[in-house]
């Protein structure tokens, strides 16, 4: 048989390694978003409960960066990351929330509960925020710089270790 | 002993996903997440947008089959802009700019996807060079009447 024959052969079995191999590769969890190094898109949103200013785009202009976070109080991962997001606040880090799908009392409890990091928590009803800046799922951490440019997303809960990880990227979008 | 364990994990899992999508749920929808728009022209140039938009929260399901509250969120972004005025195109690319391929249903040209369009006639290249040869050769060779190749 001449060699040429085998070329099929070696075709069909690069492709079946290749897609055996993928298979086994676990699934694409996450969903980065196109919008870092984008302005924040123009936006205001009213506030999440009644003692809260909302959130807009104007508040992130001018001082420090700041840290938009995308969480709700049906989140359970939230209850996770409350205490991470409260030592940033410690670190004096301003943290503006958006509280996704919610009720002002689940809002306030949760807050009660678990503790209190924000500045403003707006109240992104039908996740017209989220898909302006390319979130696909709560929570999300984004560094948002002085000019009101998005520097960093962090997808998921903030652990322990991601604090000094968000406070490098914030230093970093002075 | 296992059947077990599950039943005990179940037990407890179920009131915690329950709460979660009870809260989740007992928000209204978005206005256009289940309801159609009034023109039914629009609403089938919706419809054949949302089937090609993929859900950011399921497994391999388009935003209109997905009952994913933000599968209904992003049928609500795609009916007010279509009843705005927008294209689908516009539409589409706007979520495209946000997400990137992944939303997207309609395969496109791009400098990763090019060889998926170029491979296949490439090979119809080849069948069609060696065909050629093929042919050309037995017409040469005369007349195959009869002949076991």
């Amino acid at each position: 048989m001449r060699p040429i024959y085998l070329i099929p052969l070696a075709l069909f079995l690069f492709f079946a390694g290749v897609a055996g191999y993928q298979l086994t590769q676990p699934k694409m969890q996450t969903i980065p978003s196109q919008m870092i190094e984008e302005p924040l898109p123009e936006f205001s949103l009213a506030p999440a409960l009644e003692n809260m200013p909302g959130a807009s785009r104007s508040d992130f202009i001018g001082g420090e960066p700041r840290l938009l976070n995308i969480w709700a109080s049906w989140c359970l991962p939230c209850i996770a990351e409350a205490p991470h997001l409260e030592r940033l606040k410690e670190e004096g880090v301003e943290i503006i929330g958006i509280a996704v799908r919610d009720r002002p009392e689940a809002v306030a409890d949760f807050l009660n509960r678990y503790g209190n990091p924000y500045t403003r928590v707006g109240a992104d009803d039908i996740s017209a925020l989220m898909l302006e800046i390319g979130a696909s799922g709560v929570p999300e951490t984004y560094v948002i710089d002085a000019q009101g440019n998005i520097r960093y997303q962090h997808i998921g809960d903030v652990r322990a270790n991601t604090v000094p990880l968000l406070l490098e990227q914030l230093e970093n979008a002075r | 002993m296992m059947r077990l364990i599950l039943a005990a994990l179940a037990l407890f899992a179920a009131p915690i996903v329950s709460q979660s999508v009870y809260a989740q749920q007992a928000m209204p929808p978005a206005p256009y997440a289940y309801v159609q728009l009034e023109d039914p022209a629009l609403e089938a140039e919706a419809a054949a947008l949302m089937e090609t938009l993929r859900c950011l929260k399921c497994q391999s399901q388009s935003i209109n089959d997905s009952d994913a509250p933000m599968a209904g969120d992003m049928r609500h972004q795609v009916r007010s802009r279509i009843l705005a005025g927008e294209s689908p195109a516009q539409i589409r690319s706007w979520l495209v700019e946000r997400y990137g391929d992944y939303v997207s249903y309609e395969p496109e040209v791009s400098s990763t996807t090019w060889p998926l369009f170029a491979i296949p006639l490439l090979l119809l290249c080849v069948v069609g060079l060696v065909l050629l040869r093929r042919l050309g050769k037995r017409r040469s060779d005369g007349p195959v009447s009869g002949e076991a190749s």
